[in-house]
């Protein structure tokens, strides 16, 4: 096989037909540019959300539920005899708290284990919000500021003051956007806060945070642990959840199952069970992006294929000679699979090209998104995996479609051709 | 020595319906001898031509190149076979268009790859020479005219020195002079080179130059002469 010769061959016939060549390109071209545009979006929208509900979702998370005791239970002061009992129904609840036992040591354990980045305590518990004769019911959390900030980066989504303000005074909160418009306050206003067992306390606003999700900034607010035990009137060691961060977000599911078979009395919870709706959209999304690449590509290879044939009827005569003169079939395919080659590198990277410049363009778009999310453009993610997938199917999509018109012209019988 | 033996060839076309082209025909032919083949036209001419240049397989018989049997070889053996050892002229003139004459030339050259690209050009520069298409030689094939096409079609059935040149008409799109021109080429090739040379000629003046004619009709051979008289 004599691949200069071959591909001298090749480059000639793609010179000679330019305009031909060019459409057949721009077919790969635009598969790939597609490819790069919709996968470089729909990956950012999905790290958008995933940033989005992860940056404050614990990787695993213990708290301690209110259970029913589905036990029957008798009742004793009355006579118990065979075939003959009093049983008690509809049992509510005790009034147990949704205390964690010795929740502060227990953080400090679980931050040893090695899988571990850190655990944030935490105090949550439903208020009222008290606006004037109206209440407003939300939730308050009692954090412990420093780790909040690490583990949850609740200090970046602060659009007035600083979290940190929090520990500078006594009796201070930071509140959600959404529920600081609802109460008509601003950074320095003061608001009272009902605990539903009645505690009541004045508490001063010194910041304003807001998520991008509605329903949290529309309900939330934070203050110290000690202030909201002191809303709730608890001891220093209440708290109701421990919010973990782990090393790697993967492991969630297993150092679930670890902490279950090591602790009593609480419940444990991963993010993906806590979070499956927007897995489900995730997936869906990426199924979705796959699908529409896939068929573009599809369609990029039809054409390719389509136009090949056609060369290779235009071309037949050519081939004829060629063998004639003693090239084999191999010869043959080597010449038009290299053209098939230089369509799809060189559709290829003008695509990626293509692909980038629009992605670029969009990634500067102004994104409606309303005042809530926290965002300004369209979120584009710039992978350079991305770009190397584009090329390899591009590619293999071309070699593809260009190997049955290729094998077909190797089988050209030139006496057929010759004599006319 | 005997290069071409050909044992009781056998050649059907099956469409549109089944009918026997060639009959049996079977004849040698030497090392160095100029031979013709004539006959009217439709007797299987272009058929035995075909089989003989090995791009033809679907036929009954045996055939023998230079003491190798060709008959039964695949398709890659025998294209690298006719690379080396075949010529061929083409009753019309098929060149590649988009290549200049020069590049038709050097094409199966390349192919065999037996010389540097430079020592290529050199070789074909010189058979462009031969058939006086050296001042043509950087023009593409599709501005020659047809018998300038033709001449640059004998001059890369000569780059790589084949044992056997087989030509289908290969004067029919010339001129008196560009046939006597080609008709001297031939003969040179045969009496000088001991190169083989097996042309289809129409040309009476051409068949009566070569050394033997053989006759055919209606896919026999009906009579062998020795215009020029009988050799050695
Ligand atoms: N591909 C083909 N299919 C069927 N018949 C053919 C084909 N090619 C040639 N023939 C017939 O075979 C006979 C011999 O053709 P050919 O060898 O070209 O004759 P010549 O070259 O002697 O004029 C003719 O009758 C012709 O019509
Ligand atoms: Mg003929």
């Amino acid at each position: 096989m004599n691949w200069k010769l071959a591909l001298n061959i090749a480059t000639t016939h793609l010179l000679t037909k330019k305009r031909q060549s060019i459409i057949a390109m721009l077919g790969v071209t635009f598969g790939i540019s597609m490819f790069i545009i919709m996968i470089s979006f729909m990956t950012g929208v999905n790290q958008f959300t995933e940033d989005m509900a992860m940056d404050n979702t614990p990787h695993v998370r213990i708290y301690k539920p209110l259970e029913i005791e589905d036990k029957k239970i008798i009742a004793l002061d009355k006579p118990q005899k065979e075939n003959d009992w009093y049983v008690v129904e509809h049992q509510r609840p005790k009034n147990e708290l949704s205390k964690i036992k010795n929740g502060l040591t227990l953080a400090m354990q679980i931050e040893r284990m090695p899988e571990v980045m850190g655990v944030a305590p935490q105090l949550s518990s439903q208020v009222f919000y008290n606006n004037g004769p109206v209440q407003i019911p939300g939730n308050i959390y009692g954090i412990d500021v420093k780790k909040q900030e690490a583990l949850f980066q609740l200090d970046k989504k602060m659009d007035e003051g600083e979290l940190d303000d929090l520990l500078k005074g006594s009796d201070v909160i930071v509140m959600g956007k959404g529920l600081a418009k609802k109460m008509n306050v601003t950074v320095g206003d003061r608001v009272s806060v009902t605990s539903p067992e009645g505690g009541n306390l004045n508490l001063k606003v010194v910041g304003i945070f807001s998520f991008g999700v509605a329903a949290m900034d529309e309900s939330r607010s934070y203050a110290t642990l000690a202030t909201v035990q002191k809303i709730l009137q608890k001891d220093p060691s209440y708290v109701t959840d421990l919010n973990i961060k782990l090393h790697d977000i993967n492991g969630a599911s297993v150092f679930k199952q670890k902490l279950e078979n090591q602790l009593d009395g609480v419940y444990v919870e991963d993010w993906e069970t806590a979070n499956q709706s927007l897995l489900a959209g995730e997936s869906i999304r990426n199924i979705m992006t796959f699908v529409v690449c896939a068929t573009l590509l599809v369609v990029a290879g039809f054409g390719i294929y389509n136009i090949m044939n056609m060369n290779i009827i235009n071309k037949m005569k050519d081939i004829a000679i060629l063998k004639a003169t003693g090239f084999q079939g191999a010869d043959v395919t080597a010449i038009f699979m290299l053209q098939s080659v230089m369509i799809g590198i060189a559709g290829g990277f003008f695509g990626l090209f293509i692909g980038f410049f629009f992605s670029y363009l969009l990634s500067i778009t102004p994104f409606p998104a309303g005042e809530f999310f926290r965002i300004d453009t369209f979120p584009v993610n710039f992978n350079p995996v991305h770009y190397i997938i584009g090329l390899f199917f591009g590619f293999l999509t071309t070699l593809f479609a260009g190997y049955f018109p290729s094998k077909r012209a190797a089988k050209v019988d030139p006496v057929r051709i010759i004599r006319g | 020595m005997k290069i071409l033996k050909a044992t009781n060839i056998v050649k059907y076309f099956t469409e549109p319906e089944k009918f026997q082209v060639l009959k049996g025909v079977s004849f040698d032919v030497e090392q160095g001898e100029f031979l013709s083949i004539i006959g009217k036209s439709g007797c299987g001419k272009s058929t035995l031509l075909y089989i003989l240049s090995t791009m033809d397989t679907d036929y009954e018989g045996t055939m023998e190149i230079n003491n190798t049997t060709v008959t039964g070889l695949n398709q890659n053996q025998l294209a690298a076979f006719r690379n080396q050892h075949l010529g061929f002229v083409f009753q019309f003139h098929y060149l590649l268009p988009e290549f200049t004459a020069l590049r038709n030339v050097m094409m199966p050259a390349l192919r065999l790859g037996k010389y540097s690209d430079k020592e290529i050009e050199h070789r074909a520069m010189e058979k462009l020479r031969l058939v006086g298409m050296d001042e043509y030689a950087t023009k593409h094939a599709s501005r020659l005219s047809g018998g300038q096409q033709q001449r640059v079609a004998i001059a890369r059935a000569l780059v790589n020195d084949p044992t056997i040149i087989m030509g289908d008409e290969p004067t029919g799109n010339l001129d008196k002079a560009n046939s006597t021109r080609v008709f001297d080429i031939f003969k040179q090739l045969a009496h000088d080179n001991k190169q083989t040379i097996i042309t289809v000629t129409h040309d009476v003046d051409f068949a009566n130059g070569s050394d033997r004619i053989i006759e055919m009709e209606d896919g026999r051979i009906i009579g062998t002469h020795y215009p020029n008289g009988k050799q050695g």
